[in-house]
C-alpha cells in the first residue's frame, strides 16, 4: 500500500443517531456510494485525513522515483533505458495527479511537501530500501507496483472524487509497469547467463518481505482503520489486500522458476489461499520512523532538489510578472 | 512553488468533442502551464487540444444552492422527446 | 559514401544519445516537479532518435553489431557526439544552456534532412523534427526566463554562457565528411545550419537579455574525429557499465 498508517485523529466511531444533521447527510452520502466532491461539507477529520492519505501517496510517488533514477543511467539497453524513462515520467506524473487532487481539499503543495522534507509525513516503507543491482528494477515493477495496484484498483472506489478519479487515471497507466518488471525479470531467468539468474534471485530474497510490508500492519494493529473504511477512503483492510498480493503473486514467481524468502509459504487448501510466515514488524516501524537504510538519502535528495531549484522557480515567477507588465503597458 | 499559479486544465479528446477537466497543473505562466499540463495529461495521445485557465478564474456553483438550481428541471418533462407519445403508425421521428 | 553515412549517422545518434543520458541524471533533481516530467520526456524523445539513427548506421555496417552493440561497446575515441552535449549538467542555467544550443542547430539540421535524398533519413527526420521543435520551444522559453528573470538568475546565465560556448565551434565549422554528403543530398548542408543556428541563438538571447558572444575559436578537439573532453568516459563508464561487465548476457 502506497499510504501506510494514516492517522485519521479519531478515536471512536460514531453511529449516525450520534451525528449531527450534516454529518449525518455526509454519511448517509457515502454509504450510498455517491461521491463527495471538493465543494460539498465534509467533517474536518475527514477532509484531513484525506490531505494526509494522498499527500503519502504523492510522496510515495515522487520518492518512487529515486530508486530509478539510481539506475536509468546504468539500463543495459536502449530499449530497456527508454521503458525505465517512461516509467519514470509516469511516476512524476502521478505524484502530481495526486497533488492535484489533495489541492482540492484546500492543502497546499509546498507546505505537504516540507513536512515530508522535514520528517513530519511519511511515504510508503519500500523507497528506503536500496536498489543494488538491475534486477531490482525488475523486481521493483513487478512486486512493489504489484503491490501497488492491489491497493490502487479497490481505492478507484474510494469516495472522495478527485481522489477516485486519479486513483482511474493511475491504474490504467501503471498496468504497464507491472508487466513491465515481470517481463524483464523473466528474460533474465530463461534467457539470461547464471549470474543474472542469481541477480533475479538475490533482488526477490530482498524486497520480497519489504513488498508485504507494503500493505500496512496487520489489522489487529491497524488502530485508524475503522473510521477509514466507514469513509470509505480504505475499502479493503491491510490484511486481505496482501493476502489477494501473495496469491496472485506465488504462481507468478514459480513461472520464473524463482522462490521466496518464506520457509512457512505453502498453499492452504482449506482456506484456500496461501498460508505465509510472520512479517518481522519491528523492521517496518524502524523504516517508518526514518531508520530504514536509505531514508536519510531520499530525503535529502528531494529536499535538496526544491531548495537548489529555488533561484530556477523565482526567476520563473519575476519573468513571467515583467511580461504582464509589458502587456499590461501596451 | 507558492509563487507558481494553479491552473485547472481541459483536453479535447477528438475533434467534435467537448473539452473535458482533467486536473491543475502549476506553472508560472499561461505558456509554461500549457507545456506541464501537456506532458501530464497527454503522454498517451489523449487529446488533440488543450486550455488552461487560472484557478482562480473559476466561478462554481455551491453545492447548497443544487436544489434550487438544478431540482427545477427534473420535472419538465416536456422538454424531452420521450414525453410526447406518438401513435405507432408516425414511425421514427 | 558508405562509411561517410555511417559516420554521419553516428554522429547524430551519438549526439542525441549523450545528450539523453545527461538529461537521465536529472532525475529526482529538477527545480520543481514539472519539470521532472519534463525533462524525462525531451530526453526520452533523444534516446529514441538515437535507436532510430544507430539502428540504421548498425544495418550499413553490416558486422554483425546491433544498435546496442553501437550504444554499449564503443570507447570514447569512436564516439562521435558533439562535445556541447558531453559537458556537465552543472546548476539548471548550463543544462538549459547546452539544451537550447544543442535545439537550436538539432532543429534546422532535422528540417533540412526531411528532404534528404536518403529516404531512411528523410523518415527518421520527419518523426524527430516534431519532437525537436517542441524541446526547442521549451528550451528558448527557459532561456528567457532565466536570462531575463532574476539578478541570480541573469547572473548564472551568463556564467553558463561563458562555460559553454566554446563547444559551439563545432556548430559551425563543416568537415569533408558531411560536404561531400551534402553535396550528394544526403546530409544537411552545415553553412546553411550554421547561419540558421546563430539566427535562432540571437533571436532568444536578444529576448533574453543576453549578450551574443563572438564566434568560437577552433581549438584542438573535436567530437566527429572522437576527440573529446575528459566528461565522456565517465559517461560511457557509467552508461555502459552492465553489458560491458556480463558480455553473454540478455536483458
Amino acid at each position: 500500500m502506497y499510504a501506510q498508517l494514516v492517522e485519521t485523529g479519531v478515536k471512536r466511531l460514531k453511529s449516525l443517531d450520534e451525528m449531527e444533521p450534516q454529518e449525518r447527510a455526509f454519511q448517509e452520502r457515502i454509504d450510498a456510494e455517491i461521491k463527495i466532491e471538493a465543494k460539498n461539507w465534509m467533517p474536518d477529520a475527514y477532509r484531513q485525513t484525506l490531505i494526509r492519505q494522498i499527500s503519502q501517496h504523492a510522496h510515495s510517488e515522487i520518492v518512487g522515483m529515486l530508486p530509478e533514477g539510481n539506475w536509468v543511467t546504468r539500463a543495459p539497453s536502449l530499449k530497456r533505458k527508454l521503458q525505465l524513462m517512461a516509467k519514470i515520467q509516469d511516476e512524476a506524473g502521478h505524484g502530481l495527479y495526486l497533488y492535484s487532487a489533495m489541492e482540492t481539499l484546500g492543502a497546499d503543495r509546498d507546505e505537504e511537501i516540507a513536512k515530508m522534507h522535514n520528517g513530519k509525513a511519511k511515504y510508503s516503507s519500500i523507497f528506503n530500501y536500496p536498489t543494488l543491482s538491475w534486477a531490482d528494477m525488475g523486481a521493483v515493477g513487478w512486486l512493489v507496483d504489484g503491490a501497488a495496484i492491489v491497493n490502487q484498483v479497490v481505492l478507484q472506489r474510494t469516495s472522495y472524487g478527485p481522489y477516485s478519479r486519479a486513483m482511474v487515471r493511475i491504474c490504467k497507466e501503471e498496468s504497464f509497469h507491472q508487466r513491465q518488471g515481470y517481463q524483464m525479470l523473466l528474460t533474465m531467468m530463461q534467457e539470461g547467463t547464471q549470474a543474472q539468474k542469481d541477480m533475479v534471485q538475490d533482488s526477490i530474497n530482498r524486497l520480497w518481505w519489504p513488498s508485504l510490508m507494503m500493505f500496512g500492519p496487520s489489522d489487529e494493529h491497524s488502530p485508524n482503520s475503522a473510521q477509514s473504511m466507514a469513509w470509505k477512503i480504505k475499502r479493503q483492510s491491510n490484511d486481505e489486500l496482501r493476502q489477494r498480493f501473495v496469491d496472485q503473486t506465488v504462481p507468478q514467481l514459480e513461472l520464473l522458476g524463482c522462490t521466496a524468502p518464506d520457509p512457512d509459504l505453502k498453499w492452504n487448501e482449506e482456506r484456500g489461499h496461501y498460508d505465509f510466515g510472520e512479517i518481522q514488524w519491528d523492521e517496518f516501524y524502524e523504516v517508518l520512523k526514518g531508520n530504514g537504510p536509505c531514508n536519510q538519502e531520499r530525503v535529502s535528495k528531494r529536499r535538496n532538489a526544491i531548495e537548489s531549484g529555488a533561484w530556477v522557480r523565482e526567476a520563473a515567477v519575476a519573468y513571467a510578472r515583467k511580461q504582464q507588465l509589458k502587456r499590461d503597458v501596451a | 512553488m507558492s509563487d507558481w499559479t494553479l491552473f485547472e486544465v481541459f483536453v479535447r479528446s477528438k475533434h467534435g468533442l467537448n473539452h473535458k477537466h482533467v486536473g491543475s497543473v502549476h506553472a508560472a505562466d499561461a505558456s509554461m502551464a500549457l507545456e506541464n499540463a501537456r506532458e501530464l495529461y497527454t503522454r498517451r495521445n489523449e487529446g488533440v487540444s488543450l486550455w488552461v485557465v487560472p484557478s482562480a478564474a473559476i466561478t462554481a456553483s455551491a453545492p447548497d444552492e443544487k436544489e434550487p438550481l438544478f431540482d427545477p428541471s427534473n420535472d419538465k418533462i416536456y422538454r424531452h422527446a420521450s414525453f410526447y407519445e406518438l401513435p405507432a403508425e408516425v414511425g421514427h421521428m | 559514401m558508405n562509411d561517410d553515412l555511417i559516420q554521419y549517422l553516428l554522429r547524430l545518434g551519438d549526439t542525441a544519445l549523450i545528450q539523453g543520458q545527461r538529461l537521465c541524471e536529472w532525475c529526482g533533481n529538477a527545480p520543481a516537479l514539472e519539470e521532472e516530467l519534463a525533462l524525462m520526456n525531451v530526453g526520452l524523445d533523444l534516446v529514441g532518435q538515437a535507436r532510430n539513427w544507430l539502428e540504421y548506421a548498425a544495418e550499413l555496417l553490416n558486422d554483425g553489431r546491433t544498435a546496442d552493440d553501437l550504444a554499449f561497446g564503443r570507447d570514447e575515441r569512436s564516439f562521435r557526439n558533439l562535445l556541447l552535449v558531453e559537458q556537465p549538467n552543472g546548476d539548471y542555467a548550463v543544462t538549459m544552456t547546452k539544451q537550447f544550443l544543442y535545439d537550436a542547430w538539432h532543429f534546422d539540421v532535422l528540417q533540412q534532412l526531411c528532404n534528404s535524398s536518403d529516404e531512411r533519413i528523410a523518415g527518421i527526420a520527419a518523426k524527430a523534427l516534431k519532437e525537436v521543435t517542441y524541446h526547442l520551444r521549451r528550451s528558448g522559453e527557459w532561456i528567457q526566463r532565466l536570462g531575463d528573470g532574476t539578478e541570480e538568475s541573469h547572473a548564472r546565465m551568463l556564467a553558463a554562457i561563458e562555460q559553454v560556448w566554446r563547444f559551439t565551434v563545432e556548430l559551425g565549422a563543416a568537415d569533408e565528411t558531411e560536404q561531400r554528403l551534402a553535396a550528394a543530398g544526403i546530409a544537411a548542408d552545415h553553412d546553411k545550419a550554421a547561419n540558421a543556428w546563430l539566427a535562432e541563438v540571437t533571436q532568444i538571447f536578444t529576448l533574453a537579455t543576453l549578450p551574443v558572444p563572438s564566434p568560437a575559436n577552433y581549438f584542438y578537439l573535436s567530437g566527429r574525429k572522437g576527440l573529446h573532453t575528459e566528461h565522456l568516459g565517465f559517461i560511457l563508464a557509467e552508461m555502459q557499465y552492465l553489458p560491458r561487465t556480463y558480455p553473454n548476457a540478455t536483458w
